[in-house]
């Protein structure tokens, strides 16, 4: 059924009844405050019953309350179509073939005025129309997989993802862009560097902070970085391309299994966790930071693992937590558990019955920590030592979320502990690293002279 | 053949134009332009934090202390229709490097953009409402957040949070009444730093300060109109006590068109006394650029066909001796020469006082394609740069006729193809119209371009926040906190023709009352008397805090007691601050302590020749008001209080007209 009322509801709709108003409908409305006049607008149903929203001429919306409406007169109808203007994209020969799969993230998009609903740009000419610089990077298709909220991606769209990847490599394609909202773009990079493995090109997930309908977005910016690395880098990872400082100055490329958004908001809010990032990259080219990576091939040799296995957790511990969390996840069919343990790797003695039970019945749990930076060392303290001799297996410096993912991947292809052990503690991309460098853990504290001396400096 | 005369067509064509200076005009030349304008004046509040985050507001930074810096870019984003505002391509088209330089202590990262808005400061939220109330607004029933965008960078999100909170009213002139549109409550935009070429410096203290828009109708049709209107606004904003003062803290738009012109939209004038000559000369401007038109499209039948053309300079001009393009010289830069056809007599043709045609080009140039002024030379150039030598090589060069105009223009390789645009863009605007435009005020009373108008169709929901219900009983318990009857009251102060920088003082004290009574019983001068407590009083107060027992109907018998005493009034600005200090003192031993003492008023006038004559004995001074003022100095101590001392200088410069001595 169409919605005629376009979001109105219980009193707004029988004020909108009474008058014969119709939404869109160019309005007179008396009121006890005063009378008004504008364009009914679509009202998001989230909001109360007890106000209808005006467009004024002026351009600025207005609500009026409904309670203080006399009489309400509809003098003319002016419906708003929006669409997003394409202009072909330019083929230019010679310049790399990349691809865009899109997953529902508003990497470009422009906004509804009225109703305030973004709508995506994702056609190439939609694209083009908005990042025209996109066509001297590369010759630019795109392909929208599928339209979901960043915090509704999941197992269908990881290996849905993985396997139309391997098809446009196969094909031949230089390099893959994946936009993607920004929520869970590096659990996605993550399953992906374990899904996608040996991609002779640049696979890069890209997102933004700030929505392309504003002026000081990141979004064509960011667009331009994953387009220049994946069209140009001899980069051949998974990897998340987003801002290095909050300034418009260059993007960082970070390795699929070592990223992690750590601000809600910031622009540069995606960190390598424990290592540097592989590269920096800008509108010019690409600068990288480390040395070992996997180099561009011209083979088309990759393998796609398309695995996931739902009944897998995480559990972020918390001091004093009971047993029953445990037995409520052995009791809905939990198949692999991830803890985020306190320090090295510790949880509380109340928990240990329940972690023999899941020893038992064969439950694997992985431990790794919640500080993000740094090992899980289980041989440290007795505490360590006893969970050790429960069956929990320390996963390196595997950041948790990353161990989920590959935990849920592993069970995903085997039920057999021995090989889902191995798998976990093999490290596959730099998910598990041998050693922290020096400089893999850096968090400025401001307020420190030398701290604040460097930021009037230096961009963060 | 005649040479041409660049000074003397500007004489001409300003007189083709009509213009008069302000001085000379009345309300009859203005009606003849058609003039109309509108304002938008803009208060800050005075409320503890900003807007839309828990920054301390109204905390101001040397404009080079600072914490940190960030750059971003603002790109244009796509309209309804899938088009770009003209404003937006034009903000792209410079390619600016924005600079925020941020203070710690001022803000935080919701104002660098890096943090969605919290929700709106319910202090601001309340002052507005009052204010709008004042206005006798129609308050609205939900209050929704809109973004209004600004590609110039002024604002890091690349848009300002705003909101309706009332819409129509009106305020009272002492003639007719102005209608207003709305009132808006915003955030503060950065101040600029610097701007230089492509590079754009703001600092962020400002930024997010909670304020009111005030906008009315165009319906102020004389530049002393809208100079009223403006005053009339601030004052109401000010009788709520609300508002933040000080430089910068209310600034206005002033928007002006002229028959056959277009609106213009004046920003950021800080100082309504400003108003009048803007506004004056901006009726001219668009008066001369109709001019301009006129004259093209008589020269031009096809201005389609019309088009400039662009030469790099090929010759030798190494022995010029003009400095900013011996500069270009050195740093490589392109020379660029320009023919502009039939357009002789343009590039000087009057728009301002000491303004042409030429400055509009020279403004563009230096705003959308970054070129720092002096940008360009011309062949109207009160000065010329370039010798005969060259002027042939450019005339070949160009292929230039009898009719057409040259500029000559410097620029980095990378910035010349803007500059070609401009130049020729604003050319082409001269055939038809006065563009959309903002220009920002210079103290000389002229004007500069700033930038294109921005469209009606810049403005976003934001979607960041939610609406705001706002209820009646709210609106009813500020309503019943607001000063009575504000207009009528305003409208009483107009009659009585006390001056407005008084109103102020006179309502917050609550004074009206007591002076109805004085001038009604005791029949005394209202602007005196408006002037005696919003000036003197004021002013007494700001200096010394008066005694417990000190109450304002004391002036009332302070002056029902100099008028049975006969003495003149004038001496009551110097009791004043005795009354203050020591209320229970006897009026009587107020004089005595300022030494005063009854003299017959020709006693007083009789000395004037007396001094005259002291005076030239030992007067080195030149300027010719001395005498006046020396005889003035020695007299008024005695004339206080026996003499108005309007009518004593009265008398001693009509003594002085007459030769003095006899
Ligand atoms: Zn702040």
């Amino acid at each position: 059924m169409i919605d005629i009322f376009k979001g109105y509801k219980g009193d707004a709709v029988e004020i909108l009844k009474k008058y014969n108003i119709r939404v869109w409908g160019d309005v007179e409305v008396k009121t006890t405050r005063g009378d008004f006049y504008g364009i009914v607008l679509p009202r998001s149903e989230n909001d109360d019953d007890k106000h209808i929203v005006l467009k004024l001429i002026t351009g600025y919306n207005v609500g009026i309350d409904v309670r203080t409406i006399t009489d309400m007169k509809e003098i003319g109808y002016k419906e708003a179509h929006y669409k997003i203007p394409e202009k072909e994209f330019p083929y230019t020969e010679g310049l790399p073939k990349v691809k865009l799969f899109g997953t529902g993230g508003t990497i470009a998009s422009r906004l509804d005025y009225r109703t305030g609903a973004v709508i995506p740009a994702f056609s190439p000419g939609e694209l083009y129309g908005a990042v025209p610089e996109l066509a001297d990077i590369c010759n630019l298709e795109t392909e929208k997989l599928f339209a979901v909220f960043s915090e509704n991606m999941g197992p269908e769209q990881y290996k849905a993802l993985a396997i139309a990847i391997g098809k446009e490599i196969e094909n031949g394609i230089d390099g893959i862009i994946i936009g993607h909202g920004t929520d869970t773009l590096h659990h996605t990079a993550a399953v992906l560097s374990f899904m996608i493995q040996n991609s002779p090109i640049p696979i890069i997930l890209v997102g933004s902070q700030r929505s392309s309908d504003r002026p000081s977005s990141d979004a064509a910016l960011n667009l331009m970085h994953a387009a220049t690395a994946a069209a140009r880098s001899d980069i051949a990872e998974v990897m998340v391309c987003m801002f290095g400082p909050t300034s418009d100055e260059y993007g960082l490329l970070h390795q699929g299994t070592r990223v992690r958004k750590m601000h809600s908001s910031y622009r540069s809010t995606f960190r390598t966790i424990g290592d540097t990032p592989i590269a920096t990259v800008t509108r010019e080219k690409i600068t990288p930071i480390k040395q070992n990576y996997n180099h561009r091939r011209n083979d088309r040799k990759v393998t796609i693992l398309p695995y996931f296995d739902e009944k897998v957790t995480l559990l972020y511990y918390y001091p004093n937590m009971q047993p029953d969390i445990i037995y409520s996840l052995i009791d809905n069919g939990y198949k692999g558990i991830v803890i985020a343990g306190t320090g090295l790797g510790h949880v509380n003695k109340p928990l240990y019955p329940a972690i023999r039970k899941c020893k038992e019945l064969g439950i694997p749990i992985y431990m790794t920590v919640q500080t993000l930076w740094g090992y899980v060392h289980m041989f440290v303290y007795d505490t360590g030592r006893d969970l050790m001799s429960y069956g929990i297996i320390p996963a390196e410096n595997m950041l948790p979320e990353v161990a989920f993912m590959k935990l849920s991947w592993a069970l995903g292809q085997t039920d057999d502990l021995d090989k889902v052990r191995e798998l976990m503690l093999t490290p596959i991309s730099n998910d598990i690293t041998k050693r922290e460098p020096y400089n893999g853990y850096l968090i400025y504290q401001g307020g420190i002279p030398e701290v604040e001396e460097f930021i009037k400096k230096v961009h963060k | 053949m005649k040479k041409f005369d660049p000074t003397r067509n500007n004489k001409s064509t300003m007189k083709k134009v009509g213009y008069k200076s302000r001085s000379k005009s009345n309300r009859k030349d203005y009606e003849k332009l058609g003039f109309k304008s509108g304002l938008e004046v803009h208060q800050q509040l005075a409320t503890k934090e900003k807007l839309f985050c828990h920054c301390p507001a109204g905390i101001y930074q040397d404009l080079h202390d600072f914490d940190a810096e960030l750059i971003r870019h603002m790109r244009p984003t796509l309209s309804e229709m899938g088009t770009y505002d003209g404003t937006a391509l034009m903000e792209f088209r410079t390619r600016k490097n924005i600079t925020y330089r941020i203070k710690n202590e001022t803000t935080c990262t919701y104002d660098v953009d890096d943090t969605p808005p919290f929700p709106i400061n319910r202090e601001a939220l309340k002052y507005a409402i009052e204010i709008s109330l004042l206005l006798q607004q129609n308050i609205v029933g939900e209050l929704h957040i809109t973004r209004k965008q600004y590609l110039d960078g002024s604002i890091p999100t690349g848009f300002q949070r705003t909101a309706i909170v009332g819409i129509e009213g009106e305020i009272p002139l002492k003639e007719k009444n102005i209608r207003i549109i709305q009132l808006s409550i915003e955030e503060d935009a950065c101040r600029e730093v610097s701007d230089i070429a492509h590079s754009r410096i703001y600092t962020t203290d400002r930024l997010g300060i909670p304020l009111i828009e005030t906008v009315t109708y165009p319906e102020m049709l004389t530049p002393d109109e809208v100079m009223e209107a403006g005053q009339v606004i601030r004052f109401i904003n000010r009788s709520s006590g609300k508002v933040r003062t000080g430089i910068g803290a209310g600034r206005q738009d002033v928007n002006v068109s002229i028959e056959g012109g277009t609106r213009v939209e004046i920003k950021g004038v800080s100082h309504l006394s400003w108003i009048p000559e803007l506004t004056h000369n901006e009726a001219f401007r668009q008066k001369g650029l109709l001019e301009i038109k006129k004259e093209l499209l008589l020269r031009i039948n096809d201005t389609d066909e019309w088009k400039p053309n662009f030469k790099m300079i090929n010759f030798d001009i190494s022995d010029i001796e003009y400095e900013p393009i011996k500069k270009a010289m050195d740093n490589g830069w392109q020379l660029v020469a320009c023919n502009l056809p039939n357009f002789k007599g343009i590039l000087s043709h009057f728009l301002q006082p000491g303004k042409t045609f030429a400055d509009e080009l020279e403004g563009r140039l230096k705003v959308i394609a970054c070129l720092e002024k002096p940008n360009m030379v011309h062949s109207e150039d009160m000065n010329p740069v370039f010798n005969e030598d060259m002027l042939k090589k450019r005339s070949r060069l160009l292929n230039s006729g009898e009719n057409d105009a040259q500029i000559v223009f410097w620029a980095h390789e990378s910035d010349v193809a803007t500059a070609m645009e401009t130049i020729e863009e604003r050319c082409r605007l001269a055939f038809e119209e006065v563009p959309n435009e903002t220009r920002k005020a210079l103290t000389d009373g002229t004007t500069i371009f700033e930038r294109v108008l921005p469209g009606a169709d810049r403005m976003y929901p934001d979607t960041d926040s939610a609406p705001i219900p706002i209820e009646d009983e709210y609106i009813d318990s500020i309503r019943n906190l607001l000063p009575v009857n504000l207009s009528e009251r305003l409208r009483q102060l107009q009659k009585w023709q006390i001056p407005s920088d008084c109103y102020v003082y006179i309502l917050k004290k609550n004074l009206m009352p007591l002076m109805e009574n004085i001038i009604k019983d005791l029949k005394v001068d209202s602007k005196w008397l408006g002037t005696l407590f919003g000036h003197k009083m004021k002013f007494i107060e700001g200096r010394i805090i008066p005694s417990v027992g000190f109450d304002y109907n004391l002036i009332y018998s302070m002056i029902n007691f100099l008028q049975i005493q006969k003495i003149e009034l004038d001496i009551a600005e110097k009791m004043l601050p005795i009354i203050c200090l020591n209320p229970q003192m006897e009026f009587e031993s107020i004089l005595n302590s300022l030494e005063y003492e009854k003299y017959k008023k020709e006693v007083i006038l009789k000395n004037v020749s007396s001094l005259q004559n002291m005076f030239t004995k030992i007067n080195h001074s030149k300027n010719p008001q001395a005498a006046e003022k020396w005889i003035m100095g020695n007299l008024r101590p005695i004339a206080l209080g026996n003499i108005p001392l309007r009518e004593l200088n009265d008398f001693v410069l009509k003594f002085l007209a007459n030769g003095g001595v006899k």
